[in-house]
């Protein structure tokens, strides 16, 4: 296995106009994994996988994929490169088979090599008993599942995915991300972009974007661990008594409320974090359970923007 | 190479039949268009609403007026009882032409340094004035050598269309007008619906080359192109008897240079147009004075010059001069090599913008 990162990337910028939509990115993406683009809608996650392959030209800076430099080298890298656009780019008006076939054909298979790679992504990715039905007729999931069949289709090194699941059931969700683990267990290098939390954690590694800056980088673990705040659930009947009473102190960070609980980052040097809030409730006479808790990836997320930003995406139904 | 090339064209092919209204476009907007100018438009003007003012009440001016009527041009009204009455009737619609004869018609048609008579005629209409002309030069009917003009002052001899029917003139040219629609829109239709879906994203980060994408996606319209020109040609025979007196194989030859120039031209309309809508919206600013200056509805050489100028950008001018010729004069395309070089000289500048302005990148 070659140790040399995937993807290298050093100050990525990217303009439009006067928007600076991917600001001085550094990136070292290394192979055999999964690396997961966190952030929420505009913080320029698209804007870097296209720079990342070769679709946009960066206004600054270098890249460097799979050895190549884009977007110079674009062309060399195509065949190497599989490419998951956040809509459905194959031909509505098409099957299933046809689409297959057509991208076999275009990504230079030949006749053989392509019925038999046909054959057995339509197994991989379950689409034996629809391959005649046309792609615009088919559900969320079986249609993200013909995108990946096509994106895999002539075994690309390095699987670029632009928020893959944005349109599919909880259900697909996990079995793609089981596909997504089969591919790097044969090899290949998946860059994914998410905005859901449960979908980051899975990732191998990770990087968190805001506003166009990578904000945080590394395992999912280490993040979590790391993260610069102490966390305290608050568990309460009252909770806008008991935000009310928390709200303005400035050793609180940030304060989310999750149903009956409450949610809160402190500054990391208070002593004992959780028995200062129940002090601080107490004496505003709220009834609360206070606990310390373990940060989750969407403490990391608001404390990696400056404690600025509310949660990402509402929370999902799995 | 050739693989991808023929991969985009299955897929071309595949969805353009699965495209209904798009595969009915593809016959029914030459059909429509044959019927609709072979039949319902017809720029022999006949049967004007007419009235006549006869002061004068002799034989002479009714023979005259019988005369004017059996041109077929005008069809009389009631007589109207003065000049002031005519005007009225004029300024109401009701009339498009009127005729004031007189009194002193026969001693004025003697003496032939005045006019005999008076025609009125509605110039709000475009077509009317023509009219006015041919009315103007009916002889007065022969009478035994007293008076009248016993012959025609103009003796007016059409070249080879000499019953004068419209269809002969209009059908070839409309070769051009049915082809210079379709090819431009579908083309550039087809190329931003796959920029408009997203399609064009993905197939950026495949290894196809522009060039060979474009070919792929305009090849079966090569296709669609001479199916029409041979539909109109079939139609044009059968229903208004337009003969071809060119060699049919000069006439295919010109119009697949024609074919070649609008899918180029269509494909720089794509690459400016962001969506279908533009697309369609920036084929229309093509196509009006294409129809309009391009020699197919009113004659070249009467438009004021910087028009002319106009129209030799656009390739429907130079592909009529050379339908006109193969079909009508039977000239061999040989012998057509100014308007032949001029539609080659546009193909090459349309492909150079065309290929400058696509590249396989987003922004």
């Amino acid at each position: 296995m070659n140790a040399e990162p995937a993807i290298v990337a050093t100050g990525l910028t990217r303009r439009f106009g006067k928007v600076t939509a991917v600001d001085h990115v550094d990136l070292s993406i290394p192979r055999a994994g999964i690396y997961g683009f966190l952030g929420p809608n505009g913080s320029g996650k698209s804007t870097t996988i296209r720079m990342l392959c070769g679709l946009l030209e960066p206004s600054e800076g270098t890249v460097e994929v799979l050895g190549h430099r884009m977007p110079r080298d674009a062309e060399v890298l195509r065949r190497q490169l599989g490419y998951m656009t956040q809509r459905f780019s194959l031909w509505d008006d098409l099957t299933v088979r046809e689409n297959l076939e057509f991208m076999a054909r275009v990504q230079g298979l030949h006749r053989a090599e392509r019925r038999q790679r046909i054959g057995e992504v339509a197994a991989e990715y379950d689409l034996e008993t629809v391959m005649d039905q046309r792609a615009g007729t088919m559900s969320g999931g079986q249609r993200q599942r013909l995108a990946l069949a096509a994106a895999t289709l002539h075994r690309p090194e390095l699987l670029l995915l632009d928020e893959p699941t944005s349109a599919v059931d909880p259900q697909s969700r996990r079995d793609f991300w089981e596909s997504l683990f089969q591919l790097v267990l044969e090899g290949a290098t998946i860059l994914v972009s998410t905005h859901y939390m449960d979908e980051a954690e899975r990732c191998h590694r990770l990087a968190i974007l805001a506003e166009g800056r990578l904000v945080a980088e590394g395992t999912p673990r280490d993040l979590m661990r790391d993260i610069p705040a102490a966390v305290v659930e608050i568990e309460t009947p009252d909770t806008a008594a008991a935000r009310a009473a928390l709200s303005g102190q400035p050793w609180i960070l940030s304060i989310a409320q999750l149903g009956t609980r409450l949610h809160a980052l402190l500054d990391r040097d208070v002593p004992d974090p959780a028995g200062r809030v129940s002090e601080r409730l107490a004496k505003a006479a709220v009834a609360a359970e206070v606990k310390a808790v373990v940060a989750s990836l969407e403490d990391v997320f608001v404390a990696a923007t400056g404690f600025r930003h509310s949660p990402l995406a509402p929370p999902q139904g799995n | 190479m050739l693989e991808r090339i023929a991969a985009v064209t299955v897929k071309e092919v595949r969805q353009l039949a699965r495209d209904r209204v798009t595969f009915g476009l593809i016959v029914g907007i030459p059909l429509m268009q044959m019927l609709l100018f072979g039949y319902a438009i017809n720029f022999d003007v006949r049967n004007l609403r007419a009235a006549v003012v006869d002061e004068a009440r002799t034989r002479l001016s009714r023979e005259y007026v019988a005369a004017l009527e059996a041109s077929g041009v005008v069809e009389f009204d009631a007589p109207s009882a003065g000049v002031h009455e005519l005007q009225r009737r004029m300024n109401s619609g009701e009339i498009s032409v009127g005729v004031h004869i007189p009194p002193d018609f026969e001693r004025r048609v003697i003496d032939r340094s005045r006019t005999a008579a008076q025609l009125i005629v509605d110039g709000s209409e475009p077509m009317v004035d023509n009219v006015a002309r041919g009315l103007a030069a009916v002889p007065l009917p022969r009478r035994d050598g007293r008076y009248g003009t016993a012959t025609p002052v103009l003796e007016l001899r059409t070249e080879y269309n000499p019953e004068r029917r419209t269809a002969v003139q209009i059908v070839p040219a409309l070769i051009g007008v049915i082809l210079n629609m379709t090819m431009m829109i579908f083309t550039a239709a087809a190329v931003v619906r796959e920029r408009e879906r997203g399609n064009l994203e993905l197939l950026i980060t495949t290894p196809i080359r522009s060039w060979e994408l474009m070919t792929g996606k305009l090849l079966p319209y090569v296709g669609i192109g001479l199916v029409q020109v041979t539909l109109v040609l079939t139609v044009g025979s059968l229903l208004f008897d337009v003969p071809v007196n060119g060699r049919l194989a000069d006439l295919y030859l010109a119009a697949l240079l024609f074919i070649a120039a609008t899918l180029t031209l269509g494909l720089v309309i794509s690459t400016l147009a962001r969506t279908q809508f533009q697309a369609f919206q920036l084929a229309f600013f093509v196509m009006l004075p294409s129809i309009l200056l391009s020699g197919f509805m009113f004659p070249f050489d009467g438009m004021p010059k910087p028009a002319q100028w106009l129209a030799q950008v656009l390739p429907l001018t130079h592909f009529n001069e050379l339908v006109r010729g193969i079909v009508l004069r039977g000239a061999p395309i040989g012998d057509l090599g100014r308007p032949a070089l001029k539609l080659v000289a546009f193909l090459l500048v349309a492909l150079a913008i065309a290929t400058m302005r696509f590249r396989k990148r987003l922004d």
